[in-house]
C-alpha cells in the first residue's frame, strides 16, 4: 500500500526533474541542513527554558512566545525541504531504516509537544514567572531534546544506508 | 613553507586513519557536529533576535547574551572538535577544495566579530544598547555564520 504510492511518486515526471537535476537536490538538501539551526535551534532554546538552565528571569511564555513565530517560519521551511528531499527519491528512503526511525521519534516529538500544550501549560500561569518549572514541564523540555537528537542523528545516518 | 605536506601528514595521523578506516565513527562525528550546529544556531539567533528587536525582549540584551553564553561557548567547542576530527579524516579532500577555505574564512570572521565586538557591544553599559548599532551587528553576525553554514554544506558538492 505505501509502497504503492513511494512508487507512484517515484514515477512522476515533476520527481524525475528534480533527480535529474544537477543543482537542485543539493540546493533542497542544503535548506534542509541549515534550517536546523531556525527550527531545532530555537526549539532547543525553549527546551532548555523549560529545563530551567537559560534564561531563568524570563517568564516562559515570553520565551514561548517570543520563539514561536520563528519557529514555525523554520518547521516550514523544513516540512517543505524535507518533503521535496523524499518527493525526490522515494524508494531511497522506503528502503532505509534511519528514514523510518527519523519519522517515528518525530511523530514522538510531536506527541510530546501536544501533551505540554494540552496538559501543564494550561496552567502555565501558576508557575510561568518560576525560574524552575513544575516536573511535568521539565520532563516535557528533557524529552523534546532527547527525542529531536534522534530525529537529527537518524536524519545524517540516512545517508548511510547499511541496513536494506 | 609549503602546505601540503602538513596536510597529508594530518591526514595520516592516528585520529584521521581511524576515522577514515571506521564504517561508523565518521558519520557518527557528523552527526555531533550537526547536533552542535542547530544549538549554536539556538543560542546565536537568540542573541541576534533579540538585537534586532525580534526576541525575548523583556530580557535586556546583556541579560539574553549572558544566559546563551555557555550554551553559544558549549557548542562551538563541540563544533570545533568534531569539525577538526572530521577534517584529519580527509584533510587533503579539504585542502583541494575551494568550498572548505570559504568556510574557514568565514569562521575567523564569525568567530573574531562574535567574541570580539558582538559580545562586547551586547554585554556593555549593562542598561541599554543603542539600538541601531544593536540591529547591524546581528545582521553581520547572522550573514557570517550562515556563510560558515553554507560554505560548509557546499563542502559535500565538490
Amino acid at each position: 500500500m505505501l509502497l504503492r504510492l513511494f512508487e507512484a511518486v517515484q514515477a512522476m515526471p515533476a520527481s524525475l526533474a528534480i533527480r535529474e537535476s544537477r543543482y537542485l537536490y543539493p540546493v533542497i538538501e542544503s535548506v534542509h541542513v541549515l534550517s536546523l539551526c531556525l527550527f531545532l535551534g530555537l526549539v532547543t532554546m525553549m527546551d532548555l527554558r523549560l529545563v530551567s538552565a537559560t534564561m531563568r528571569s524570563a517568564p516562559v511564555t515570553e520565551v514561548q512566545q517570543r520563539l514561536f513565530p520563528w519557529q514555525m517560519l523554520g518547521l516550514a521551511v523544513m516540512a517543505v525541504s524535507g518533503v521535496l528531499l523524499v518527493f525526490t527519491e522515494p524508494l531511497r528512503f522506503y528502503g532505509n531504516i534511519f528514514f523510518w526511525m527519523k519519522m517515528t521519534l518525530l511523530v514522538l516529538a510531536g506527541l510530546n509537544m501536544v501533551v505540554f500544550h494540552t496538559g501543564v501549560y494550561q496552567r502555565v500561569a501558576d508557575w510561568d514567572a518560576h525560574p524552575v518549572p513544575p516536573t511535568s514541564a521539565r520532563i516535557a523540555g528533557g524529552l523534546s531534546l532527547v527525542l529531536f537528537a534522534g530525529v537529527v542523528i537518524c536524519g545524517r545516518l540516512i545517508a548511510y544506508n547499511w541496513y536494506k | 613553507m609549503e602546505l601540503l605536506p602538513v596536510i597529508e601528514w594530518l591526514e595520516h595521523t592516528g585520529a584521521g586513519t581511524a576515522i577514515r578506516d571506521s564504517t561508523w565513527l565518521f558519520p557518527c562525528i557528523e552527526a555531533g557536529h550537526l547536533l552542535a550546529l542547530a544549538l549554536m544556531g539556538g543560542s546565536v539567533l537568540l542573541v541576534d533576535l533579540r538585537m534586532l528587536g525580534l526576541g525575548v525582549t523583556r530580557l535586556p540584551v546583556a541579560q539574553v547574551c549572558r544566559d546563551a553564553r555557555p550554551w553559544l561557548i558549549g557548542s562551538f567547542v563541540v563544533l570545533v572538535v568534531t569539525g577538526v576530527l572530521l577534517f584529519l579524516s580527509e584533510a587533503t579532500k579539504c585542502y583541494l577544495n575551494p568550498a572548505f577555505w570559504i568556510k574557514m574564512a568565514f569562521l575567523i570572521a564569525g568567530t573574531v566579530f562574535t567574541f570580539a565586538v558582538r559580545q562586547r557591544v551586547a554585554l556593555a553599559g549593562g542598561a541599554e544598547v543603542d539600538p541601531a548599532m544593536a540591529r547591524r551587528v546581528a545582521v553581520i553576525s547572522v550573514v557570517l555564520w550562515s556563510g560558515v553554514g553554507i560554505a560548509g554544506r557546499a563542502i559535500a558538492f565538490y
